[in-house]
């Protein structure tokens, strides 16, 4: 008599160690196998795009910071370039370095935390708390510039909210350099791990077209090996004049687009912006960084759409004025939402293990997705 | 034990007094109460000691407000358990709930009798003690099993059923692996296992015969997912199971899971120390100094601390290949151990010195090979380089 099996529903999350947020997965379960997995997102939404309507451009400045939590500077950074560009104004070489070099700590800051997270996923808690150590030392100097460790408010409209505090440069270096020999550590411990790599070479697989057609960014897209970053690519603000590789994943770094490759692709980044923020501080021309602005600015009569490299990905802004102090639309494209379309395409008949690791490998941010 | 009791009764001058079955009895209850507050004291240890281990791998401080150092950190978290709410999900099987802590914790705390602490300390000197150990130890896994069912938690049920799956499988290179020794010692005694090792650190089974050595690596790895340690914390791993087959257990019940646990890595440790390590041998010849029972705890303490490390810095395995290292690996790796040290076993004096010397050689061999390893893979960018 052949043996009656029946298909287990089982809810991931919202609350649930590795769902990063309040994210929901509808998983349906054959024992240990996901036969499909449905993201069920909305739990965060916060009305971002509408409200921003009501606020002057300089206002809507910390609500971006709450995008992508994890990399408010970036945030921030794609915001203002958009204001910039819909007004023609030009910012002062000096800004526009600190802007670079906050926004690659950023960067930084926010791959820890995907490292992080992502090999607490795969059952590793030790790298979750040497990134954080690492991070740490990122937030105190965010904390010294803007006063804030998490959603920074840096960023103004034609330049910054605060010049460099004094020595913060020698800061950073003292960092930058303990950083790099931290990270060599972290590779002898998670990234040539042999678990780790049995546990993510080949899971979850993206091939270069499916990243294309699900119009995935970011490492996510690079990992895949479409060799594509705004930054060099559709260069804004001064990473036109910065040398810096831009690390795609296939023949140096891992599989095409397995979670291992994802992986890798972020562990190079953060070396590539190593060294961005070391050319950066390199040479900081003098100069007021304070936006020469009025603080209630009238763009002209227009619309822009501007997107920018974020951690996760391109975040995209589209902004349409009136000629007002406010904005009569505003349109975010998150990374986040984009990549995590791919999921539930990627996550069909795999373990339950494999789910999460791919889950991870995305590495979304809730405050992004449902925004 | 019947020795011990008639010579405690003996002493107190009573043996006339109290008739034998009660006396016994009693001293029975006695030691099992006196056990099952070893175990706890042993967990409230260990639970410290894990803290404060990982906190060092982790560039962390580790508790450190509850007394000195932290130290009563684990005494106020066992009152904070103690006083907690017992949650009974709805619709749960609450008979089942209530029993399989209980099981569980059982199935930590029998083998417990049987170990050899010292050449004089031993509650039950069983004649089959490793059979024993081997046998009540995984009656745990029914536990967990019930656990896992009676929950009414989806998460739970999946728990229980890897932790069934992982241990049904995992005891059989374990015990694979025992049997070689056994097989080398002639005796299922674990008070005699240790007896046998005496005379210095060259009579330990795992310098003694290069199959031994095998089945030791075979059993240290098969009983860290005999205990659910990373990376074999399948059943209740956090990120994909929330807690697995005790997520719905609260209060002092999942205390004794988290007990039973910490006992059952006393157990295995225990049995490995007895098997392999020389019991409670000092590893000098002669009597073992201060006690044997402070060299068999030293030892045990090692071993523990080695799984501590393994669990904070490996990732966990996924289940396949859990399943997959089990039985095509280990299993007949732990046969050929076995083959090797039963034809051991029939060689006179100079076949056990060649083994001895081979032994050794694999001993050194392992050690240098772990160390080029080490020395080739530290600080090296992986995939032909990250900075491009």
């Amino acid at each position: 008599m052949p043996l009656k099996t029946e298909e287990m529903l089982l809810n991931v999350g919202p609350q649930h160690p590795s769902t990063h947020g309040v994210l929901r997965l509808e998983v349906t379960t054959d024992g240990e196998l996901v036969t499909s997995a449905e993201p069920t997102i909305g739990y965060l939404h916060r009305c971002f795009e509408k409200y921003a309507e009501t606020l002057t451009y300089q206002q809507i400045i910390p609500y971006t910071d709450r995008l992508d939590y994890l990399s408010s500077m970036n945030n921030n950074f794609g915001f203002v370039v958009a204001v910039e560009k819909l007004m023609g104004i030009h910012v002062c070489e000096r800004a526009e370095r600190i802007r670079v070099i906050m926004a690659e700590l950023n960067r930084i800051a926010s791959h820890l935390m995907f490292i992080g997270s992502f090999s607490n996923d795969l059952g590793a808690m030790t790298p979750f708390l040497w990134c954080f150590r690492d991070r740490e030392e990122i937030l105190k100097i965010f904390e010294e510039v803007s006063g804030a460790r998490l959603l920074y408010n840096y960023y103004r409209i034609g330049g910054l909210a605060a010049d460099l505090t004094p020595g913060i440069e020698e800061k950073i270096y003292s960092f930058l350099n303990q950083f790099e020999a931290h990270m060599l550590e972290l590779d002898d411990l998670f990234t040539r791990n042999a678990i780790v790599i049995a546990r993510l070479k080949g899971v979850g697989m993206i091939p270069r077209e499916m990243a294309i057609a699900y119009g995935l960014s970011g490492p996510m897209l690079r990992a895949s090996g479409v060799d594509w970053d705004c930054r060099r690519d559709e260069p804004y603000s001064i990473y036109a004049s910065l040398r810096f590789e831009v690390p795609v994943g296939g023949e140096k770094l891992g599989a095409l687009g397995d979670c291992y490759a994802r992986y890798l692709v972020r562990r190079a980044e953060i070396d590539q912006s190593v060294s961005l923020v070391r050319q950066c501080l390199a040479d900081i021309p003098p100069g007021d960084v304070k936006e020469q602005v009025k603080r209630n600015v009238r763009p002209p009569v227009g619309e822009v759409y501007v997107r920018t490299e974020n951690p996760r990905g391109e975040i995209g802004f589209y902004l349409r004025s009136d000629g007002s102090t406010k904005p009569s639309r505003v349109k975010v494209r998150a990374p986040s939402f984009c990549n995590m379309s791919v999921f539930s395409r990627i996550s069909k008949d795999i373990l339950v293990a494999d789910m999460i690791a791919i889950l991870g490998s995305v590495d979304i941010v809730l405050g992004e997705i449902d925004r | 034990m019947q020795e011990m009791y008639e010579t405690l009764l003996a002493a107190l001058g009573a043996e006339r007094v109290i008739p034998f079955s009660v006396g016994f009895a009693v001293l029975a209850v006695v030691f099992a109460l006196f056990a099952a507050i070893m175990g706890a004291v042993v967990a409230l240890i260990m639970v410290l000691a894990e803290r404060k281990i990982s906190a060092d791998i982790q560039e962390r401080i580790g508790p450190n407000r509850v007394g000195p150092m932290g130290f009563f950190q684990t005494v106020a978290d066992a009152v904070k358990l103690l006083t907690k709410e017992n949650v009974l999900p709805r619709k749960a099987d609450s008979i089942l709930h209530y029993c399989a802590p209980t099981l569980v914790f059982t199935g930590a705390l029998l083998p417990v009798a049987a170990i050899a602490w010292s050449n004089r300390i031993v509650a039950a000197d069983l004649n089959i003690g490793v059979l024993y150990v081997v046998g009540t130890a995984s009656l745990g896994v029914i536990g967990r099993l019930m656990a896992g069912w009676a929950s009414n938690n989806k998460w739970s049920l999946l728990g229980g059923m890897r932790a069934a799956g992982q241990m049904i499988s995992y005891e059989i290179p374990n015990s694979i692996a025992i049997l070689s020794v056994i097989v080398l010692a002639g005796t299922l005694n674990l008070q005699e296992l240790s007896e046998a090792q005496m005379g210095g650190i060259h009579q330990w089974f795992v310098f003694r015969s290069p199959f031994a050595f095998v089945a030791c690596l075979i059993y240290l790895l098969s009983s860290l997912a005999e205990v659910n340690r990373t990376p074999f914390d399948l059943p209740e791993a956090e990120s994909e199971l929330v807690s697995g087959y005790h997520t719905e257990y609260s209060g002092i019940r999942w205390a004794i899971f988290m007990m039973s646990e910490y006992i059952g890595m006393v157990v295995v440790n225990a049995v490995a120390v007895a098997l392999f390590f020389g019991g409670w041998n000092g590893g000098l010849p002669g009597e073992p100094l201060l006690g044997g029972w402070i060299w068999y705890l030293l030892k045990i303490a090692v071993l523990m601390y080695c799984q501590v490390w393994i669990r904070f810095v490996l990732p966990r395995l996924r289940i396949d290949q859990l399943m997959s290292l089990c039985w095509k690996n280990l299993v007949p790796l732990g046969f050929l151990a076995l083959l090797g040290a039963s034809v051991q076993a029939l060689l006179g004096p100079t076949g056990q010195r060649v083994m001895m010397v081979a032994a050794w050689l694999v001993f050194g061999g392992f050690v240098t090979l772990l160390f080029v390893a080490v020395r080739k893979t530290r600080h090296v960018p992986a995939q032909g380089g990250f900075s491009g």
